[in-house]
């Protein structure tokens, strides 16, 4: 148990302290460790998580930390996972904050940044793929993901509408 | 950097600090950017904790740091109205009922709908729209980021790497940004 809540804190911690962008940036590396390293879950399941954390009020990776702690160790494994993603924010500001600073203004900075978030930029589309593969799986699913993506191209609408739309889809096209 | 810990709201109550983050992860939904105006509201316009300015740059900071948006910019914000249990009650505030409402769902909620056909047929539409929100996330970051031809070069060629190496993300990441430093030491070096 001790080496399960051990190995949920420190993944989560990953996450936390590569999450460079916000918002979805932690999906690929919440997947790296939840689906392909430790395989807590199938992509599927995770998807749901994702849209479960998504329509919840909070930020989303701590909502799935919270969801996912939950599901394999009880309410200390949702702890330690949340507090997980929160360590590497709170040692950065309250311990390192000068040399956080410090580094934030030297020009390197920017440039190690700009590189970071355009690798980021392939790690989420790669991530897209990667789930898509499970969830994307017959004519019903495909229309439903280009009727999604099109509409969030051309109207800047919040995320959980979509999702509501895509319940609706759902229930209307889903081979009962 | 002296002084920061220092602030005219001293009188502001580490449970104040506490109560109004709470707030703020209570009420925002879909985490990231779409968080920070609330904050704002909050803490510049309604509390006056921070000036815009003291703002500005506590969203400087948040940006460039790795964490969620929400979180860092109220740590930093807990920081300057009662240092360290400020920065402390923050986080806790913000995060709290994240973890109270989802283990909630995880607890309660989940398995009792789980099983569900309609449930099932839901989230046979959910998943693919949750897709198509991270491919919109990547084409939108792709749009903001990738606006050199270094950039678009370097995002493509990670992306052929994480495809044939399976490499983990945190090593794509780290790599991306070293070639973005020597990126720039050669293009200065030309200047």
């Amino acid at each position: 148990m001790i080496d399960l809540l051990l190995t949920l804190y420190f993944s989560f911690l990953k996450v936390g302290l590569f999450t460079i962008g916000g918002g979805y940036a932690m999906i690929p590396l919440m997947e790296a460790e939840v689906i392909n390293v430790n395989r807590w879950l199938g992509p599927a399941e995770f998807l749901d998580v994702i849209a479960i954390a998504e329509m919840t009020p909070g930020p989303v990776s701590i909502n799935a930390a919270t969801f996912i702690g939950y599901k394999l160790a009880g309410v200390a494994g949702s702890l330690v996972a949340s507090l997980g993603v929160i360590t590497p924010s709170l040692i950065l500001l309250l311990l390192l904050s000068r040399i956080l600073f410090k580094l934030i203004q030297k020009p390197g900075s920017e440039k190690f940044l700009k590189g970071v978030r355009s690798a980021m930029v392939a790690l989420i589309l790669l991530a897209a793929y990667s789930l898509g593969l499970s969830a994307v799986i017959d004519l019903a699913s495909a229309f439903i993901f280009v009727v999604i993506l099109i509409a969030s191209l051309v109207y800047r609408i919040s995320p959980i509408f979509y999702i509501a739309i895509g319940a609706i889809m759902g229930l209307l096209l889903f081979p009962y | 950097m002296p002084g920061l810990n220092e602030s005219k709201s001293n009188k502001e109550t580490i449970w104040t600090i506490l109560l109004t983050f709470f707030k703020v992860g209570a009420f925002t939904f879909g985490g990231g950017y779409a968080i920070l105006p609330v904050v704002q509201q909050e803490v510049v316009e309604k509390r006056k904790w921070v000036s815009q300015t003291a703002f500005s740059d506590i969203l400087i900071i948040t940006q460039g740091m790795p964490g969620q948006l929400a979180l860092n910019s109220a740590i930093q914000i807990g920081i300057r109205l009662r240092g360290t249990a400020g920065g402390i009650a923050a986080a806790v505030g913000v995060t709290a009922p994240s973890v109270i409402i989802l283990l909630i769902i995880a607890a309660w909620l989940y398995p009792l709908i789980h099983d569900n056909i309609y449930f099932q047929a839901a989230f046979f539409g959910i998943r693919p729209a949750v897709v198509a929100l991270i491919a919109y996330a990547g084409i939108k970051m792709g749009r903001d980021i990738l606006d050199d031809r270094n950039s678009i070069i370097l995002s493509i060629a990670l992306l052929v790497v994480a495809i044939i190496t399976q490499l983990h993300p945190i090593l794509v990441l780290v790599s991306g940004g070293l070639v973005g430093l020597l990126l720039s030491r050669r293009n200065n070096n030309y200047d």
